[in-house]
């Protein structure tokens, strides 16, 4: 008897925040939907009268939408390609490998994480001038291709493979090369996919470094797309929802599907246990 | 944003895109790339047809910047090398372009142009595109700041016309503040505009910056007088204290009386006639700006059209920009956003010929004056801003004011003045 | 022998990458801090001149950096403790006994935090808009007057700081759920069997077991507020009055609005020895109080 408000109460809040939690993203899809000029009334409205979908034409039609996802696209692609190239020899060779100063090195890069990204932006940005990659999409990929925090996710799970399988390999004389092919590649896939999945949405997400690198508009992802859009269209909050919709959709699909891998990696090295 | 609706599949461009960025740019055919700003990249994209049909083997690719975004822009575009062929900057943001000699000189060509002639341009404004003596920019539209104002509430204040000098607008302003009470104004000069305090400034004789425009010259009697009378109007409760973004929808607040006078620019010429009420559109007027004896001068405003030094097809670039400067394509731009045409034969269109409203911005272009030629300048012209307005909120006294501007300007104008002992920068 | 070789080839590419792409400009960040990198010499190179540290002395006179300093403070001291505490209050009820449908709400709890912060931050400056924004509205319905969220110094702020707990605070909420899953359950049996009322058995057993996660937690949330920056520039512009211009946000405008870049680089590395300072001062605070 006594038990049943306490459950009711801890499931009252628990839908509280989660109808706090999701509010702004339903409203966003609602007004999406909306014709022009219809959200800025009052009392604002939270359905659309009718359905319709001019921002949505509108966007792709004449913002060039279209174009800023193919982009978004093809860069959260190739930067999860670049990062499983290049995190997950390394990760595993802090884990496993033993080789001259590879802890000190380890140590480095982990004080790595303390400065602030932003202080290697405006040198990198003038580096890059000076070799051509500025304003196209290898210098948005290239300085993104391997990052500590990728490595620190492989190296943590990595730590898990058993000694004496590697071991037992290199006695019968497979190389190094063939063992991360055939035991540990397969042993590390959980992490794989939570590194895919981190990169992918990391790279999705990125607004600062390409609204640096890339002026050409045709070359814009969609953050970059959005945040200029935003500027000019400030009063189409009907346009500006669509477009946040085709920028934040993607990634949420993304996320409920894979959830279980990225919030294993949110968790790596974070809680033992 | 680029405004040309795409002829290539998404599926292309996702090709082509990646592809043509990372090639050098020298393409087949000529693309010219067009960077222009706010309204004016949305519509000028409408003109380009006409351009490329005479141009046989020419095409204009326009990319939209935002305002508020496009300073950083150019600027990162320049470090990156990525600047476009032809650009609309705004006229106060020439001298940093040519001190980073990232624009071409224009003269010969204008020389051997029979398009675009000083002649045909406003003094004040042709003169702000020339620095250290060379031509760097055609102006392509003109702007300026003068006064919109209730005609119907200043006539019921008893004032019949609209005020000549400082000291009539102060007695209409008080006029109108005394019939409108509480909870209204006279005026609107928001806070985080340099543009009605910049105006007052340049009504005066002495210039802005002294030595070479090494040193602010804030301290002369000329800017403390100009600084003075607008500290006075908000002393007297006759505008309220506030910025932009503290209004809300202005076009309201006119309507409905919160303020009678408005220093702003052309664009509003459009706005006030969309977003008032219909029965309010006769009750709403312009007027050239007051000055301290007489009608007074104005900012020398507006965006001109460059070209880039590093740009490979700068003939082709001078044709577009020849092409912008007709008189009928000034009219059909003017027709499509309303910006003011920067030659003085399109005025004679019977539209604007017949738009009482924008006559007072014809007499007002006949008496602009540029701003100091100082790559440094707009970061001043901000700056004296932020201190007019803590002026403004702290009743500070108007001489410590002006010797915080000077003390800010001095300190940016340092590296200025260290160019300018060695010989390398140029006098502004 | 072998090994030591094929453990450098390995590592040897993203060394590359993190060398090249990182810590070289972060050193030739702090030499450019030493420089007056302006556009005169981004112009010509031969403009720049080498000032020693005074890009620091003139950032430590001038007053916009100050009130970016203590506007990125004000985000950090109020939002800190917000989104810790709405984090473990979520954790708390996500882990509680009586919780149903627990994948539901721990998915649509987390779900700000996988946005992309720029679209959000457009849908926050609609629902903040003074008279169609949704929150007015609400407070409207319970009889408080409007509030110029985005228009009014006083309130641009903590309209940021609302956002910014938001979007975060189901990734430290997950965290923290981890970490009550370490908490033994006998212990609670132990305190409830000795007659710990809810609130005893939370502050006896839950939040000493917690402990090293709210280190860990603070610490990763204090270095990311820190480091303000899209918010106010999608939402503000550092505006209105400056009140939400951020330490980072500050070093954008100096370095890419006007290209100052000596500046820009001076206040990038302030912000670096603020972040190393924060993180040591706290770690020496924790192993004092032995939670280390």
């Amino acid at each position: 008897m006594k038990r049943l408000p306490a459950s009711l109460v801890v499931n009252a809040l628990l839908a509280l925040a989660a109808a706090v939690a999701l509010l702004p993203l339903l409203w966003m899809l609602s007004v999406s939907f909306m014709r022009p000029g219809e959200a800025d009334s009052f009392p604002p409205p939270f359905l659309p009268r009718a359905p319709s979908l001019a921002a949505y034409k509108e966007l792709f039609a004449h913002q060039g939408v279209g174009r800023d996802f193919a982009n978004s696209l093809f860069l959260a692609s190739a930067a999860t390609a670049l990062s499983l190239l290049f995190n997950v020899t390394a990760g595993y060779a802090f884990a496993k490998l033993r080789f001259a100063g590879r802890d000190r090195v380890f140590q480095i890069l982990l004080g790595a994480l303390v400065i602030p990204g932003q202080v290697a932006m405006i040198p990198l940005f003038l580096m890059l001038k000076t070799v051509g990659l500025v304003n196209n999409f290898g210098g948005v990929l290239i300085p993104a291709a391997a990052g500590v925090f990728g490595i620190f996710l492989v190296r943590q799970y990595a730590l898990s493979i058993p000694d004496e399988l590697l071991e037992a390999a290199r006695v019968d004389g497979a190389s190094e090369f063939r063992i991360f092919r055939s035991i540990v590649l397969p042993a590390l896939r959980p992490i794989l996919v939570t590194l895919a999945t981190f990169t992918f949405l990391a790279t999705w997400n990125d607004f600062m470094w390409p609204l640096i690198v890339l002026s050409d508009d045709r070359l814009y992802t969609l953050p970059v797309a959005l945040a200029s859009l935003s500027r000019e269209h400030v009063q189409d909050a009907e346009l500006m929802m669509a477009g946040a919709v085709v920028t934040v959709l993607p990634v949420l699909l993304l996320f409920i599907a894979l959830q279980r891998y990225y919030i294993r990696g949110l968790l790596a090295g974070s809680v033992k246990g | 944003m680029t405004v040309r609706p795409s002829r290539r599949s998404a599926l292309g461009q996702l090709v082509a895109g990646p592809l043509a960025a990372c090639s050098n740019g020298a393409g087949d055919g000529t693309v010219l790339t067009f960077w222009a700003m706010g309204r004016e990249g949305e519509v000028v994209q409408a003109l380009m047809s006409t351009f490329e049909r005479a141009n046989p083997g020419v095409t204009v690719q326009v990319q939209q910047l935002p305002w508020s975004a496009a300073h950083a822009k150019l600027l990162t575009a320049f470090a990156g090398g990525s600047l476009p062929d032809v650009c609309q900057i705004g006229n106060t943001w020439l001298p940093e372009f040519v001190a980073l000699r990232a624009v071409e000189r224009l003269d010969a060509r204008v020389l051997a142009s029979s398009v675009v002639k000083p002649s045909d341009a406003f003094g004040g404004i042709w003169r702000t595109n020339v620095v250290d003596g060379g031509l760097y920019g055609v102006p392509w539209y003109v702007d300026t700041r003068l006064l919109f104002y209730r005609r119907d509430l200043l006539a019921r204040a008893g004032f019949g016309a609209p005020p000549t000098t400082w000291a009539q607008w102060l007695s209409a302003m008080q006029a109108v503040k005394r019939m409108v009470g509480r909870g209204a104004y006279a005026a609107l000069l928001p806070l985080d505009e340099y543009e009605p305090l910049l105006t007052l400034a340049l009504q005066q004789d002495a210039p802005l910056l002294r030595d070479g425009g090494g040193r602010g010259n804030f301290r002369s009697p000329g800017f403390k007088a100009a600084l003075a009378f607008y500290a006075e109007i908000f002393a007297r409760g006759l505008a309220p204290p506030a910025s932009d973004a503290d209004i809300g929808n202005l076009y309201d607040e006119f309507a409905r009386g919160y303020f009678s006078f408005y220093v702003t620019g052309p664009w509003n010429l459009g706005e006030f006639k969309r977003r008032l009420p219909a029965p309010d559109q006769g009750a709403w007027m312009t007027a050239p700006m007051p000055g301290p004896g007489g009608p007074g001068a104005g900012l020398a405003g507006g965006a001109s059209l460059v070209v880039f030094r590093r740009s490979p097809r700068k003939d082709a670039a001078w044709r577009l920009i020849e092409y912008l400067s007709t008189t009928e394509v000034q009219s059909r731009f003017w027709a499509l956003t309303g910006d003011l045409p920067s030659r003085k034969d399109a005025w004679s269109a019977p539209a604007l010929v017949n738009d009482i409203h924008a006559a007072a911005f014809r007499e007002q272009l006949e008496r602009v004056k540029p701003t100091p030629q100082a790559p440094e300048w707009e970061r001043i012209a901000t700056e004296m801003q932020l201190v007019a307005a803590r002026m403004v909120s702290e009743r500070l006294t108007v001489d410590e004011a002006a010797t915080e501007i000077d003390r800010r300007a001095d300190r940016l104008l340092e590296k200025r003045r260290w160019m300018l002992a060695r010989g390398l920068g140029t006098p502004a | 022998m072998k090994r030591d070789r094929a453990g450098w080839i390995f590592v040897a590419p993203a060394m590359t990458i993190i060398g090249l792409f990182f810590f070289l400009p972060v050193a030739a960040a702090f030499v450019l801090s030493l420089t007056d990198f302006d556009i005169y010499a981004l112009a010509d190179l031969g403009n720049l001149r080498f000032v020693g540290l005074r890009n620091y002395g003139e950032l430590l006179a001038n007053p916009l950096f100050w009130q970016a300093v203590a506007n990125t403070l004000y985000f950090v001291v109020v939002g800190v403790p917000l989104s810790i505490a709405a984090s473990l209050g979520a954790a708390l009820l996500l882990e509680s006994r009586l919780a149903r449908f627990k994948g539901f709400f721990r998915t649509a709890l987390f779900a700000p935090v996988v946005t992309t912060l720029v679209a959000v931050a457009v849908i926050w400056r609609y629902l903040l808009h003074t008279r169609y924004g949704l929150i007015n509205y609400g407070l409207g319905e319970i009889g408080v007057r409007p509030v110029d969220w985005l228009g009014d110094p006083h309130w641009a702020m903590p309209a940021i700081i609302l956002f910014a707990v938001w979007k975060n605070f189901g990734y430290n909420m997950i965290i923290f759920v981890a970490g009550l899953q370490t908490i033994p359950e006998d212990l609670y049996e132990a305190a409830r069997i000795d007659g710990a009322s809810a609130l005893r058995r939370f502050w006896h057993v839950t939040l000493p077991g917690l402990a090293p996660v709210v280190l860990l937690v603070s610490l990763l949330t204090i270095a990311g507020y820190l480091q303000l920056f899209a918010e106010p520039y999608v939402m503000t512009q550092g505006g209105p009055a400056q009140s939400t211009v951020s330490i980072l946000y500050f070093m954008y405008e100096q370095g890419f609005k006007w290209w100052s870049l000596g500046m820009a680089s001076a206040v990038a590395f302030l912000l670096f020895a603020m972040m190393l300072a924060v993180t040591v001062i706290q770690l020496a605070i924790a192993r004092r109080r032995g939670m280390l």
